[in-house]
Order: C-alpha cells, then sequence, then structure tokens
C-alpha cells in the first residue's frame, strides 16, 4: 500500500474528518483549496525546495551507527533531522505552512508547542517571514522547557500559557484553536503534527514527506535497497508520518515509538477531539485523559488520524516504550555515536534497544527527529 | 414533524415575543436542577444544559471553569440524564456537549437517551454540516431536534443547507470567538442574524457574546431571540443558588417583553 490522499472529506479509512466549530469550516475549506493549488503549483514547490536547501539545510544525511550497531546487533542508520535549522524535523512542515500562510495574506501564524521545537521552529519563519506570531504552550512544559521559550521569545514571539486542564500540549492546542476561532480571518493556525481537521492531517505529512523521499534515496545508495525496519516517534505522529510515507509502499516494518504513558494506538479507542476522529485517550464517557510522558513533545492523549489507519490495517505497528527505557536510550547514543538525542526521539531508539533480538543482523533506518539541548536541563536532574 | 423547542420557540414569536434560551452546566452544584426549574419559572422558553466535557474549544474560562468542577465532583453525562429523566421542568430541554461525548457512548444509544429522558435537542459545536451524517439519522430516527450553527465566516451558500438540516432552532453566533460575556454586542450578531433570518422561516437565535437584558434586546431586534450562557453560569459559579440564577433570567424576560 502507499499513503494515499484521504478522501474528500478528509478520511484515511474510517479517521479523520473536520470535527471543528462552523466559525472555522470556511477556513478549513479554504486551506484545503490553497494548499491543492500551492502543491500543483512549480513555482510553489521551487520557492519551499530552495528554503529548506538553503535555509533548513537540507537534505539531511543518514549517519551509519558503527559502534551502536555493534552493541545491538542490528544495522543501525539514523536520518539526521535534528541537524536541520532550529533542531527538528519540524522546520519542514512549518517553512511549508508558511509559505502558504503568505500566499493567502495571512498576517499572523498561531501556533500550538509542547516541547518548544514547532513552537521555536513556527517562531523562526514568522521571524523570517515578517509575520506575526503567537505560541500557546502548557505552563507545566513553559517550566520544563525554559530554554525554547525564551528561544521564541528572542525571535519575536509571544508565549501565552496555557493554563487549562493538564497545562500540556492537549491544553495548548485548545487555545490555539480557541485563539484561531477568534482571529480567523487574518491568522493562520500552524499546526504542529499530523493531526486536527482536515486538510492538516493529510497537508503537515505531505510537507514532512521529503524525509521519507530523502531518505528512500539514500538507502538505495546505501543499503542497495530498502531498509528492513523504520522507527520513529510517535506522539501526533509528524515525523513518523513523514518518513513512513517513503516506505510505506516497500516491505520494511514501519514501527511507531509511543510513549507507554500516551499509548493513544496501543489502548485502540477511538475518539473525536481536535479535529478528528483517531485513537484517543479517554475515559468511559469520552473524557479525554491527560497523557504522561518524560517528553513534553509526546504528551499527548492522541494521535494522528493517518496512524491509527495505518494501525487499523496492519501496515505499521506502534509499539510502547516506558520514560525508564528512554531515559537509558538518551545516554545510550550519546555515550556511543556521540550523539545527543532529543527526548521525543530517543523513543525509536529505545525501542530498537528493546526490540534488538527480533531484529539481529537487520537494518534499521531511525527518524532521528531531534537533537537533545532542549532536554540537558532536565536529564540533569534526572541523572543527578 | 415540529418537535419541542421548534414549537415553544415559534409559539413565543407568533404573540409578537422574544425567545430567551438560557444555558446551564449540568452537574454543577447539587442543586443544579432546582437551578433548572428555577429558570424555567423565570421565563425561559427552553434551557440549555450542558453536558460537561474535558476539551471544550468553543468555550470560554467560565463555561470552562463549570465544566472542571462538575467533572471533579464526580457528573457523568449518564447521571445527568438520569437526573432529567425523573423531572419536569415545563420547558423543552436540548443537550449541549461535544461530538466525542456522544461518539463514545454511541450516536444511537446516546440520542435515544435523550429521548428517554425528556430531552427534546441536541446541539454539538464540533459538528459541523460536513460531520452531521451519523448524528442526524440517529437523532432523527430518535425525534431529537440537531440544532445547527452559523457563523460570521460561513458564506451565504452555506446557510440555507444548515437552515434546512437545523431542528428546534438556528444557532447564530453572534462573533468570531468563543464563548464568554462581552461590554458591548459585537455588529457581527446583527449581521448574521439578518443573514440568517433572511433564508429561513425556523427560529434564529443568537449565541456567544449575549450576556445583557440590553445586549439580548438589541440582538433580538434582528434575531428572534438569544442564547445567554456565561452570564448564566457565572451566576451558578458564585453560588448565587436557584433564586439567584432565576432572578437573572426574570431581567433577561422583563427586558425581552417591554
Amino acid at each position: 500500500m502507499t499513503m494515499a490522499d484521504p478522501t474528500h472529506e478528509g478520511r484515511f479509512g474510517d479517521f479523520g474528518g473536520m470535527f471543528v466549530p462552523e466559525t472555522l469550516v470556511p477556513a478549513c475549506i479554504e486551506l484545503d483549496k490553497a494548499f491543492r493549488e500551492a502543491w500543483a503549483d512549480p513555482s510553489f514547490r521551487n520557492e519551499l525546495d530552495y528554503l529548506l536547501r538553503t535555509y533548513a539545510g537540507r537534505p539531511s544525511p543518514i549517519t551509519e551507527c558503527a559502534n551502536l550497531s555493534e552493541e545491538l546487533g542490528c544495522r543501525i542508520l539514523l536520518k539526521r533531522e535534528d541537524l536541520n535549522h532550529t533542531g527538528s524535523h519540524k522546520i519542514n512542515n512549518v517553512l511549508g505552512q508558511g509559505l502558504l500562510a503568505k500566499r493567502m495574506g495571512k498576517t499572523r501564524l498561531v501556533a500550538e508547542t509542547g516541547a518548544g521545537q514547532h513552537g521555536v521552529a513556527t517562531a523562526t519563519v514568522a521571524a523570517l517571514f515578517d509575520m506575526e506570531c503567537v505560541v500557546y504552550m502548557g505552563t507545566v512544559d513553559i517550566e520544563r522547557q525554559k530554554l525554547n521559550v525564551f528561544r521564541m521569545k528572542l525571535l519575536g514571539s509571544e508565549v501565552v500559557a496555557a493554563e487549562s486542564g493538564s497545562q500540556t500540549l492537549k491544553d495548548a492546542v485548545n487555545e490555539a484553536m480557541r485563539y484561531w476561532v477568534s482571529a480567523v480571518e487574518d491568522t493562520h493556525y500552524c499546526l504542529g503534527s499530523v493531526m486536527g481537521p482536515h486538510p492538516y492531517p493529510w497537508m503537515v505529512r505531505e510537507f514532512h514527506r521529503v524525509i521519507g523521499d530523502e531518505a528512500r534515496e539514500q538507502c538505495r545508495d546505501l543499503l542497495d535497497g530498502v531498509p528492513d525496519v523504520v522507527v520513529a516517534c510517535v506522539g501526533g505522529g509528524s515525523n513518523a508520518a513523514g518518513i513512513f510515507a517513503g516506505f510505506a509502499d516497500t516491505d520494511a516494518v514501519l514501527v511507531g515509538a509511543e510513549p507507554a504513558g500516551g499509548a493513544a494506538v496501543g489502548r485502540a479507542v477511538p475518539g473525536i477531539v481536535h479535529g478528528s476522529k483517531s485513537y484517543l485517550m479517554q475515559d468511559e464517557w469520552g473524557q479525554v485523559l491527560e497523557a504522561e510522558s518524560i517528553s513534553a513533545g509526546l504528551d499527548y492523549p492522541g494521535i494522528g488520524p493517518e496512524h491509527a489507519h495505518l494501525a487499523a490495517t496492519g501496515r505499521a505497528r506502534y509499539e510502547p516504550v516506558t520514560d525508564a527505557e528512554v531515559v537509558d536510550a538518551f545516554q545510550l547514543l550519546s555515550r556511543t555515536e556521540g550523539i545527543i538525542p532529543a527526548l521525543e526521539s530517543a523513543h525509536a531508539i529505545a525501542w530498537i534497544a528493546k526490540a534488538k533480538h527480533e531484529f539481529q543482523g537487520k537494518s534499521v533506518l531511525i527518524n532521528l527527529s531531534g537533537r537533545g539541548d532542549k532536554d540537558v536541563n532536565q536529564m540533569m536532574d534526572i541523572l543527578g | 414533524m415540529t418537535g419541542g423547542i421548534e414549537s415553544a420557540l415559534r409559539a413565543r414569536r407568533e404573540n409578537d415575543g422574544k425567545c430567551l434560551v438560557p444555558y446551564l452546566t449540568g452537574g454543577l452544584g447539587d442543586n443544579w436542577l432546582e437551578t433548572v426549574m428555577a429558570v424555567a419559572d423565570a421565563g425561559a422558553d427552553a434551557i440549555e444544559i450542558g453536558v460537561p466535557f474535558s476539551d471544550p474549544v468553543m468555550d470560554g474560562p467560565t463555561i470552562q471553569e463549570a465544566n472542571d468542577r462538575a467533572l471533579a465532583s464526580g457528573t457523568t453525562p449518564q447521571r445527568i440524564l438520569d437526573t432529567l429523566r425523573d423531572a419536569d421542568i415545563g420547558v423543552p430541554i436540548a443537550v449541549m456537549t461535544y461530538a466525542n461525548i456522544v461518539y463514545r457512548m454511541g450516536w444511537d444509544r446516546f440520542m435515544n437517551e435523550l429521548s428517554a429522558s425528556g430531552v427534546s435537542g441536541c446541539i454539538l459545536p464540533d459538528i459541523p454540516l460536513e460531520e452531521t451524517r451519523d448524528w442526524t439519522a440517529a437523532a432523527d430516527e430518535a425525534g431529537v431536534e440537531t440544532v445547527m450553527f452559523a457563523a460570521p465566516t460561513s458564506p451565504d451558500d452555506r446557510l440555507p443547507r444548515i437552515a434546512e438540516r437545523a431542528g428546534g432552532f438556528v444557532y447564530a453566533v453572534g462573533l468570531l470567538g468563543i464563548t464568554g460575556v462581552r461590554a458591548n454586542l459585537a455588529s457581527s450578531a446583527l449581521e448574521i442574524a439578518g443573514r440568517v433570518k433572511a433564508i429561513t422561516d425556523k427560529p434564529v437565535l443568537v449565541g456567544v457574546g449575549v450576556g445583557t437584558p440590553a445586549q439580548a434586546v438589541e440582538v433580538s431586534e434582528v434575531a428572534d431571540g438569544a442564547i445567554v450562557g456565561s452570564a448564566v453560569v457565572q451566576r451558578m459559579l458564585d453560588g448565587a443558588g436557584p433564586e439567584g440564577v432565576a432572578e437573572l433570567i426574570a431581567e433577561f424576560r422583563a427586558a425581552l417583553d417591554t
């Protein structure tokens, strides 16, 4: 199978859709139309490619991990999204949405952020395109990601604390949507993952598919084919969607590593929140539960609808990893390869470290979605 | 067949009156049902009962807080519906909640529960026209009126489709924003009311940003009436009790009647 375009109603199988207040529906329809036109327009594609190359630093390399491979008994390759400008894959999507927002005549970007990576990327692109920028971030995350809060402010962005609910990513999405409802005429909601109402899950995946497309080419040279396994961490699931898009039509085993405390697919209960139908952590009455993860960026009770579809059809598998396994993986990659991963990306490392017996001698491509500088303070506290 | 809410609102309109539909959060405090009854006696034409949801994206701080408090006290959709089932309120009731609360229980089961509890209508702010299919099929089968939203951003060609699908009344969103009391009525409230009134004979009520009797009167110069939510819920949060909340409703009623 391939990761095809969603249906006209924005469905991936049973999942997806456009569950938003009427006020936002015209904006979603307008965005769908604008994205279709832009994506088919060579001048838009050229401008985006130019920025990805000269501003974000693409293509990102693939690094062969000799030391880690020896330790785990499988051939480990890292797709180095951590080397992008702003330190994660998030810039791919934000450059795309920023260009699109400009093309649509919007003057302001609003975004939600968990770990701050998407917020920093949005603040960066807003500075580049001379747009206003408002970023919502949970009060709890503001505390644990102070460095990124400062970066966003330095870049000229307003950072607003989301004080409702669990005060993490879920609540930042609520606040960003509420803001968008009140400012929809001049503001583009720069959603940071493959979630939300149609067209976001599809559009954000398309902006990230550059990860998978590049990696496919690079693996052709390195492996003379495709890797046996492609693994990425999954909160909302944007970096996973991007790399999976390059390999969905191959025999590669696709694995999404979910935080055990936020394993939406693991629990496999469908629900509707933040604009789409997908798997959702919730109680028996449909109240959304609070995810719990060491990583602010994966601290989300849902998952993008296309991932729910990939799980339901069996094309991808989603595996939980615990915070303790993530802490070990964070140190493992740092120690063996001299690469400090983001806590989010460390989930993917943690999964293969745990599942290595199943894949001895196999080639494993890991999407290293972000670098770990932002997490060093937190890890210092944890490791003493 | 015309449902209970639409009949009540049309009756008010035919007597040259203006409709008043207060919103109260279900499960907020032990005496919320008494408050509903008092509000009915104080001149409400119909009442919206909010079934709390953890992530209410159309709601501002007041209703968010009411949701959080009600949920913290252990309320559930079933408990609210069971409470309504045993009550004789005297005016038709609409339940307002979010899609996931209904989806979790099941579209058919939830609509049947509403019907069995004597609830006439259902309002789901995160179900736009594009996503109505499962909901309206179940609601039509159960005889539940499906209130639909028209927003200031809705283009002209959407409004007739919204009105066509609407049961009970058309909920015209008064401003670009979430629920909450504002100092002044937004000009968009009168505009959207006029645009919807021009294309439908169904009752058209304006909500979101209607927080004072004067604002309700102003918007009802164009609309058939007003929905008052956050102002009412704030009184509940302040501990005004059934009498205190009913006093506020009586003020709205008196203003609309003069």
